[in-house]
């Protein structure tokens, strides 16, 4: 397949399946190179910063420099799990617990093995609800391209009680990945899956287009976390599509922490009365990332719930966009959905910009949204600075309990401590980086309630603070 | 009805068999359907226009031309205007006539029921062109010019007072600023001029109807008003009884200026036939401590897309846009708020409330932008709707963008029926369910409502009984 002005080409060598893998495979790829790029004036991409959207040279398949060894050491999860899968530049470097799961009948395979073994299921699910909020382009090229992911499904009435995991590493300067997760929960079935994220350098640069799909059944209960740490140069596309039948239950947490510009949609369609969706993000950003992310909430029929949650903190120069909707069908009658957006600004210089929409076409409905953004509160900033706790740790320790709302809303706590360790993290390269975090910080004066780490405290100019 | 008695609009049509009226072929000021340079010509020569109004109107015309429709994210039905169709300029002398006898029934019935004034309604019913109330407002007018107000036609204000209309004609909104906005730069015609000199506080609303002149409700009206530092306004245009118009495109320009320190509230209260495109742009300039107060009232129309805006342009500034929109079968009130933050410490206030009845269509469609390098500003934005019905649609879509440093704001929507339980309590005490829903309803807009001058919440009450009439049962 020829390179098209710099667009990412095809991998001659991606994963190669039966005639109906290659015909959409195919298809996909033409569907990709017939839709545009995104444009400035289209409202889904409206206060998206376009030119940050880099498919630049990066090829899928590339070789990357870190071994096998250090990769699956830094893949060692911190909570107790079931099964794991190991990817780097898209290749399975590593997949255990599958055999164990396969006794209760349970699927947790490669993209691989699933087309090998599995090849109905995949057939039927994959990709088969597009997600529409823009990124369609991006979708095709990742259908295109899809060679690395797992496939899980849970039939009727197993309960899987630990997480079942995947790691996708971005290893080198110049690879695409197109991680994929697909789940697919029978009835009654119960299972939590959570993807890590991450480039092997914390500077990395790269492509990285991923889809995740959540089927949930009836009654099923399925739980997803997405743990996104990209490396800093990263243009990142993570794409979401959750189903809902009767009485089942799903619930999502999407943490974006990396990468330099991060579109991230999602969308819930509630397809079965009784049916729950819940909604969860949390971003933080720094330097100039841009977290860019879009939802819907489809309520096609009556009586269901969904209720989403998006809290972005935002540092330096960093961006986030969000923009909601929630969707009530004319027959939808009943409906209870929610949706919040809520933003701190660490820095003047940061920027949140928010379209929480409703699309409401039934009467017999609750549907309300928020959207706020403001800064940390002086007062308990000054009450942290007053016992010693300089500036920008405490305004990032106020920051955390900002996320609390969002993290305890995960059943699971080891997750969330996970969680919250990440986040951690994410704050300590943001103290520790020299440069520009330092500039920035240069901006604000004492007195002002983000303060230079190195800046003695004074308590003269925080005497303000209060008032 | 004497021979003077000349009719608002020039193709209006009374009902089906009677309605179309002919046209001599000779008039004067007739400039024809379609829109080109000539028209422009045609109406800058009827109006006596001066040179730069001629130039700035062809330059608007270039503009219209070139812009495309804002379809991609407004409505599709706005693709169903055929521009060409249209009479762009109808002097007076061209204007069709008709009597009171011809006035639809339902039309009396619906002024008797608003309690309009036996003097006004002839004038609202298209019967009188002219409004026959020069007495009883002689004397604000006469108090008025006293104070050193000018209130007078756009046209005069351009010929009498260019020194001031010209420093702020078109700077508020600039031609290019949508479609529409283009489209009234070249052909508008009619509205209102005002100035308020320093520190004058005009103790009572001045209303369009004040001003004896034709063009009152012009279908491409251009208002301008300027208030000087210190001082104090209240402009009110419509009014609640319905508009009984076949010119189905109108495209106002309202620009509003508001000097250090002055008070400017602007209410509109309008009920447009159910054909009608109302696609109105409105937008204020507030400087240092000054205040712009929008209070908007949308009934009617086929598609109304009215975002009335602000931009605070001066430190401490306070921007306010109250909103009630109904909508009701056929119709779509997609209305909202823009508020520019362009100084520290500026505020701003956006409450919405809309409601939709059979199979109406209410959007909120808001903006609010505070930028980087601001402090202390500040934005509260509520948006409410209630829906009717079943089938009834509402939509919000508020876009949000923060930067800068001790800045906050908030947004909120909610969607809600009318209690079962209210409705089962009023019935209880002896209230029909008609009379129990309008009561809700009522309630529901009552606090915005309360902020209206009385003459007007009064009639907006009897008008959302009217709408609310065989909605239920």
């Amino acid at each position: 397949m020829a390179d098209r002005s710099g667009q990412t080409p095809l991998n001659p060598s991606g994963l190669t399946g039966p005639a109906w893998w290659e015909e959409r495979k195919a298809a996909a790829w033409k569907k990709f190179q017939a839709l545009p790029m995104p444009r400035r004036n289209e409202e889904d991409w409206r206060f998206a910063t376009i030119d940050a959207i880099q498919l630049g040279d990066f090829r899928p398949g590339q070789k990357g420099s870190t071994s096998k060894e250090a990769l699956l050491k830094r893949s060692s999860a911190s909570f107790s799990h079931a099964a794991k899968a190991v990817f780097s530049n898209d290749r399975l470097l590593h997949i255990e617990g599958g055999e164990e799961l396969a006794k209760q009948g349970v699927v947790f395979e490669s993209l691989a093995g699933a087309l090998e073994r599995h090849p109905g299921l995949l057939e039927k699910h994959f990709m088969a609800h597009p997600v529409d909020l823009g990124a369609q382009k991006f979708a095709a090229l990742h259908a295109a391209h899809a060679s690395a992911g797992v496939l899980i499904h849970v039939p009727k009435g197993v309960e899987v009680k630990h997480p079942l995991i995947t790691h996708h590493w971005l290893d080198g300067d110049a690879s695409a990945v197109f991680p994929h997760t697909l789940i697919v929960a029978g009835e009654n079935a119960k299972v939590t899956v959570v993807d890590h994220l991450g480039s092997t350098q914390g500077n990395g640069r790269g492509l990285a287009c991923g889809v995740t799909d959540l089927l949930v059944g009836a009654g099923a209960k399925v739980d997803l976390v997405c743990f996104q740490t990209w490396g800093s140069g990263v243009t990142s596309f993570q794409l979401n599509s959750t189903r809902v039948e009767r009485n089942g239950e799903a619930r999502s947490l999407f943490v974006n922490l990396g990468a330099a510009y991060a579109r991230q949609e999602s969308r819930s369609t509630m397809v079965g009365e009784g049916a729950r969706s819940e909604m969860l993000g949390l971003s933080v950003g720094c330097d100039r990332q841009e977290f860019d992310q879009r939802t819907l909430q489809c309520h096609d029929v009556p009586n269901t719930w969904s209720d989403l949650l998006y809290k972005n903190a935002l540092d330096d120069r960093s961006k986030s966009i969000f923009k909601g909707l929630i969707r009530v069908a004319p027959g939808a009658a009943k409906t209870d959905a929610y949706q919040n957006n809520r933003n701190l600004l660490l820095n003047p210089e940061a920027e949140a910009d928010s379209m929480p929409g409703l699309e409401i076409l039934n009467d017999d409905v609750r549907c309300t949204h928020g959207a706020t953004t403001g800064q940390i509160d002086r007062d308990q900033l000054f009450y942290l600075m007053a016992r010693g706790i300089d500036p920008r740790t405490g305004a990032q320790l106020l920051a955390h309990g900002f996320f609390e709302e969002v993290i305890a809303r995960l059943p699971d706590r080891e997750i969330g401590e996970a969680a919250r360790a990440l986040v951690a993290t994410k704050f300590l390269s943001m103290r520790t980086r020299g440069g520009e975090a330092k500039q920035a910080a240069a901006v604000k004066r004492s007195g002002d309630h983000v303060l230079p780490e190195d800046e003695i405290l004074d308590v003269r100019a925080l005497q303000g603070l209060g008032n | 009805m004497s021979e003077t008695n000349t009719l608002e609009k020039p193709d209006l049509k009374i009902d089906q068999d009677e309605g179309n009226f002919s046209y001599p072929e000779d008039y004067a000021f007739d400039a024809g359907t379609g829109l080109t340079e000539k028209t422009i010509d045609y109406i800058c020569e009827a109006k006596e226009d001066p040179d730069w109004v001629r130039e700035f109107r062809k330059k608007a015309l270039k503009v219209f031309k070139d812009k495309p429709l804002p379809t991609h994210w407004a409505s599709k039905d706005l693709e169903n205007i055929h521009f060409d169709d249209f009479r762009y300029y109808l002097s007076k002398g061209a204007k069709p006539k008709r009597t009171w006898d011809e006035v639809p029934d339902d039309v009396k019935r619906t002024f008797e029921r608003l309690g309009i004034p036996e003097k006004e309604r002839a004038f609202l019913a298209g019967v009188e062109a002219q409004f026959d109330s020069e007495a009883a407002y002689s004397n604000i007018k006469k108090a008025v010019a006293e104070q050193g107000v000018i209130f007078v036609g756009s046209r005069e204000g351009l010929k009498d007072h260019p020194e001031i209309f010209r420093k702020w004609f078109g700077k508020v909104i600039p031609t290019a600023d949508n479609k529409f906005s283009a489209l009234n730069s070249a052909v508008f015609s009619g509205g209102s001029f005002i100035y308020v000199p320093k520190g004058v506080k005009v103790k009572h609303p001045l209303q369009a109807y004040f001003r004896i002149n034709a063009e009152n409700f012009g279908q491409f009206e251009r208002t301008l008003i300027i208030v000087d530092e210190g001082a104090e306004l209240t402009y009110m245009e419509g009014c609640t009884a319905p508009k009984f118009d076949s010119v189905t495109l109108h495209s106002a320009v309202v620009e509003l200026v508001a000097m250090k320190g002055a008070k400017l509230q602007y209410i509109t209260v309008q009920n447009w036939s159910p054909n009608v495109f109302n696609l109105v742009t409105k937008r204020g300039l507030a400087h240092e401590e000054s205040e712009i107060k929008w209070i908007d009232c949308n009934i009617g129309s086929r598609l109304t897309m009215k975002y009335p805006g602000v931009i605070l342009k001066g430190r401490k500034a306070r921007g306010e846009v109250l909103s009630i929109a109904l909508a009701n079968s056929g119709q779509h009130q997609d209305t909202g708020a823009k508020m520019i933050h362009a100084a520290d410490e500026t505020t701003s206030n956006i409450i919405s409330k809309s409601i939709s009845i059979g199979s109406g269509r209410a959007t909120y469609r808001g903006l609010v932008h505070i930028p980087r390098h601001l402090k202390g500003c500040k934005n509260n934005t509520e948006c409410d709707a209630l829906l009717i019905n079943t089938e009834s649609r509402t939509d919000t879509y508020p876009a949000i963008v923060t930067r800068g440093e001790g800045n906050s704001v908030q947004h909120e929507a909610s969607v809600s029926k009318v209690s079962a339980e209210q409705i089962f309590y009023m019935q209880q005490r002896g209230l029909t369910e008609g009379q129990a829903m309008s009561l809700s309803v009522n309630g529901f807009v009552n606090d915005l409502v309360r902020q209206f001058p009385m003459e007007y919440s009064v009639e907006l009450k009897r008008l959302i009984d009217l709408e609310m009439e065989g909605s239920v049962g």
